[in-house]
């Protein structure tokens, strides 16, 4: 084999790999991303029900109601605007009223249902994303906390 | 008067690094020895103050100083010595030095161990070294100085995370630190050759066992990383593909390349300007993943700061190290002689594949974890990549390559008979088949790539063992005659088999936890009995208790297999009231490689408690994996070819070594 072919089998290759990657990644990219949503974005952009989208704000205070069968429901905030949420399953440990949270799910004509329900926050930190909903700078300095459930 | 001196020592360090990162370089130009020789001792000099500096603050967190800031904000009187001590780096000041007291541990590696570097390449590469750790003594003295007094002391301290109050945080820092910051060397390696303008076969015998030692260690530090969330969030996942995580895999990737590209160049002086630029990659990429975790540009447990000035100093650093070293590259590389090209069927074209995979492989995750961030800076639109882009992605990418690794090592230098490799590989393909139509018997449905990853997991393995049949001539001749061979057999052949092997035992695990394990979220009161794959849980009793800085709510589950008691889980729930924050103590039995998994949720009016119980089949085996290749890590370190320091052997001796 030529130092030519050599070179070129090398390159082939090469773009190949890359080609696939590329390939795989816009196909990802197609299915794989969700919209970070406010409640507000949800009732402005008019969101198709059905639509996966993640869906930050705060937990209204006194909206949390708990059905049987782990079923629970409650009002995400941004301020203008809620959107009541359901969900079944077990809340995360740092999940409360009046605190910021990032729920995961489908927008339904009545609302929004949630499969994953993630709590970041301790006392007195908001994740970015929310404060960024809520249009607040962040409180000082605190120690994030991540939580998710399935 | 410690955090004083602890202060003190940290600029003092910062000095003899401003030393050791200009005379020596200087002397290399004017080719001084004595000068040269300055490097050395300012690396011994510099990490003798940092772990001064280090060991100041960890007293100051034993003593419960709380009049040092850092000290107040992150530990509490009540908290057990041992989180006292983890609590040192469970916060951004405290980790930083961390940061700093690794590079400086690697730096006076090097000093004390590399006897046998030509002096001019020690002097740069500690010089490069000393470049770094600057850089960062800088940032932490000006934007994260962990020794900062509060005027009027507080009487007790805010606590540190509950989440982080756990044995995990004495273990997966400092190993993914070790990991991270290890491939400092090897940057600083390819820097000083890129200073130099001269590079040889020999340069790559240097840097691999470096390389090696930073990528056992992220292994471990990854695998650690994962096992803690797994135990510690309370439902059980291991990966989420979040970007801090990311963070850790990117260097992970690339440093798995540049173990193998140096292993082309150490053979045969090929692939030279491409292990140099996977070095500035490898560590450019560790960067970046500092960059993420400590600037507060992402929000997750690992994100401690949250001031934008340090966001911006730590991106000074990157820009000012990627972008330097990228030009210095792209001016200094087209003088390094180039290594010939080779035949594409070859071992060193294996190596090549293997780089481009892992290379892909590594962009994409770079593109996952970047892009968000990049799309909101650019247009204020927020998005999440999350699992379902990597597994269209990673994957498939990860799967080709997995299927390509048994050919590596079976294929000759030079010039390989794929045909004959493909043949020897026979007995692997068999073994992956018999695999594919057992998990197709059993499974009945399911998704169809279920049986073909089993399938790769078991040709992995069985390919990898093909490589040592062979060699020991195991099956062929008697047993004695194989063992004696075996033990004949480079350490670097059964690190290789290892690693690989290792390779295979995660793909088994995650195969397992994913695909065949079992999931119950339900609601339970005292006397309940609940089932999961023929494992019964019956709710004795709940209980509540008093821990050192919390309380705890604790439930007694005794556990029974086909009628059989085989034991009791206590999955609790601990309220902080320092932080007012809640933690989730799971409860985990292990069957073999599987694990039952156990966590507790809200208690609800009527008494019942909510819980959430996995059947997690092979489950261990996603870490244990990880073990067996880091141990393919060290025992390839400890092929004596590598080993750090080692005289050169006499020409006799060298003549009687196994042939490679």
């Amino acid at each position: 084999m030529t130092r030519k072919k050599r070179r070129l089998v090398l390159i082939g290759s090469g773009l190949g790999v890359a080609a696939l990657a590329l390939g795989l990644v816009l196909y990802g990219l197609s299915g794989g991303i969700r919209f970070f949503d406010s409640p507000t974005d949800i009732v402005e952009k008019h969101v198709a029900p059905g639509t996966r989208v993640r869906l930050g704000g705060m937990v209204k205070e006194g909206s949390v109601v708990h059905g049987s069968n782990l079923a629970v429901r409650f009002e995400v905030t941004d301020g203008a605007n809620s959107i009541p949420v359901s969900y079944q399953g077990i809340l995360p440990d740092l999940f409360r009223e009046g605190q910021g949270v990032v729920t995961d799910g489908v927008v339904e004509p009545d609302g929004f249902k949630a499969d994953a329900v993630l709590a970041k926050h301790d006392e007195n930190y908001m994740p970015k994303a929310v404060a960024n909903v809520l249009k607040r700078p962040p409180a000082d300095g605190g120690t994030a906390s991540t939580e998710r459930t399935p | 008067m410690i955090a004083e001196l602890g202060h003190y020592a940290l600029v003092l360090a910062m000095f003899l690094g401003l030393i050791q990162a200009t005379v020596p370089v200087y002397g290399a130009r004017r080719n001084d020895p004595v000068l040269m020789g300055l490097a050395a001792p300012t690396a011994i000099g510099q990490f003798g103050f940092v772990v001064f500096a280090f060991l100041a603050l960890v007293t100051c967190y034993v003593q419960s100083d709380f009049s040092v800031a850092t000290v107040f904000e992150n530990s509490h009187s009540a908290m057990p010595l041992v989180y006292k001590i983890t609590s040192t780096w469970g916060n951004h000041e405290g980790s930083m030095l961390l940061w700093v007291l690794i590079l400086a541990i690697f730096g006076a590696l090097v000093a004390a161990f590399g006897s046998n570097l030509p002096i001019r390449l020690k002097a740069n590469v500690l010089g490069v070294q000393s470049w770094i750790a600057v850089a960062f003594y800088l940032f932490i003295l000006l934007t994260s100085n962990p020794f900062l007094r509060i005027a009027d002391a507080p009487l007790e301290g805010r606590d540190l995370n509950p989440l982080l109050q756990d044995p995990g945080l004495a273990i997966h820092p400092p190993l993914l630190y070790l990991g991270y910051v290890g491939f400092s060397i090897t940057f600083s390696f390819a820097i000083a050759a890129l200073i130099d303008g001269h590079v040889d076969a020999a340069w790559a015998r240097w840097v691999r066992p470096w390389a090696l030692l930073a990528w056992t260690f992220l292994t471990l530090g990854i695998a650690m990383g994962s096992y803690w969330a797994y135990y510690t969030l309370g439902w059980g996942g291991w990966w989420f593909w979040d970007p801090v995580e990311n963070a850790s895999l990117m260097p992970w990737l690339a440093g798995t390349a540049l173990l193998h590209s140096a292993l082309v160049m150490e053979k045969r002086n090929a692939l030279k300007v491409w292990t140099i630029l996977l070095a500035i990659l490898t560590f450019s990429l560790s960067l970046i993943g500092t960059f993420l975790v400590r600037s507060g540009v992402l929000t997750s447990v690992h994100a401690f700061a949250t001031d934008p000035t340090r966001g911006i100093f730590i991106l000074a650093i990157l820009t000012l190290f990627i972008g330097g070293s990228l030009s210095l590259f792209a001016w200094r590389a087209p003088l390094l002689k180039q290594g010939g090209l080779f035949a594409p069927i070859s071992r060193e074209g294996a190596l090549v594949l293997n780089n481009l995979f892992l290379v892909t492989t590594c962009g994409t995750v770079v593109f996952g974890t970047l892009y968000p961030l990049i799309l909101e800076a650019l247009t204020g639109l927020k998005i999440s990549v999350g699992a379902p882009f990597f597994n269209w992605t990673f994957v498939p990418l990860f799967m080709l390559l997995m299927l390509a690794v048994p050919f590596g090592p079976l294929l000759a230098w030079k010039r390989g008979d794929l045909l004959g490799v493909a043949q020897r590989l026979f007995g692997a393909a068999a073994i992956a088949v018999v695999g594919i139509a057992v998990t197709f018997a059993v499974e009945g449905g399911g998704p169809v790539l279920v049986p073909f990853a089993v399938g790769l997991a078991l040709y992995l393995m069985a390919g990898a063992a093909t490589e040592l049949v062979e060699r020991t001539g195991l099956l062929k001749v008697p047993f004695g005659t194989a063992l004696a061979r075996a033990r004949g057999l480079p350490r670097s052949a059964w690190g290789t088999a290892f690693a690989h092997i290792g390779l295979a035992v995660t793909l088994l695990g995650i195969i397992g936890e994913t695909q065949w394990g079992a999931e119950r979220i339900v609601e339970v009161k005292p006397g309940d009995t609940i089932s999961i794959h023929r494992y019964d849980f019956h709710l004795d009793g709940m209980t509540t208790r008093q821990g050192p800085n919390y309380r705890e709510l604790a439930a007694r589950f005794t556990v029974h297999h086909g009628g059989d008691l085989i034991g009791v889980m206590e999955p609790s729930k601990r309220t902080f009231p320092s932080r007012g924050t809640d933690t989730n103590e799971a409860a985990l039995m292990s069957r073999g490689f599987a694990q039952l998994y156990l966590s507790l949720g809200d208690v609800n009016a009527e008494g019942a408690v909510a819980i959430r119980l996995y059947y997690k089949p092979l489950v261990l085996l996603i870490w244990l994996g990880a073990v067996v290749m880091a141990f393919g890590g060290a025992l390839s370190l400890s092929d004596r070819r590598l080993r750090v320091g080692a005289p050169r052997p006499a020409r006799g001796r060298a003549a009687m070594q196994p042939a490679e």
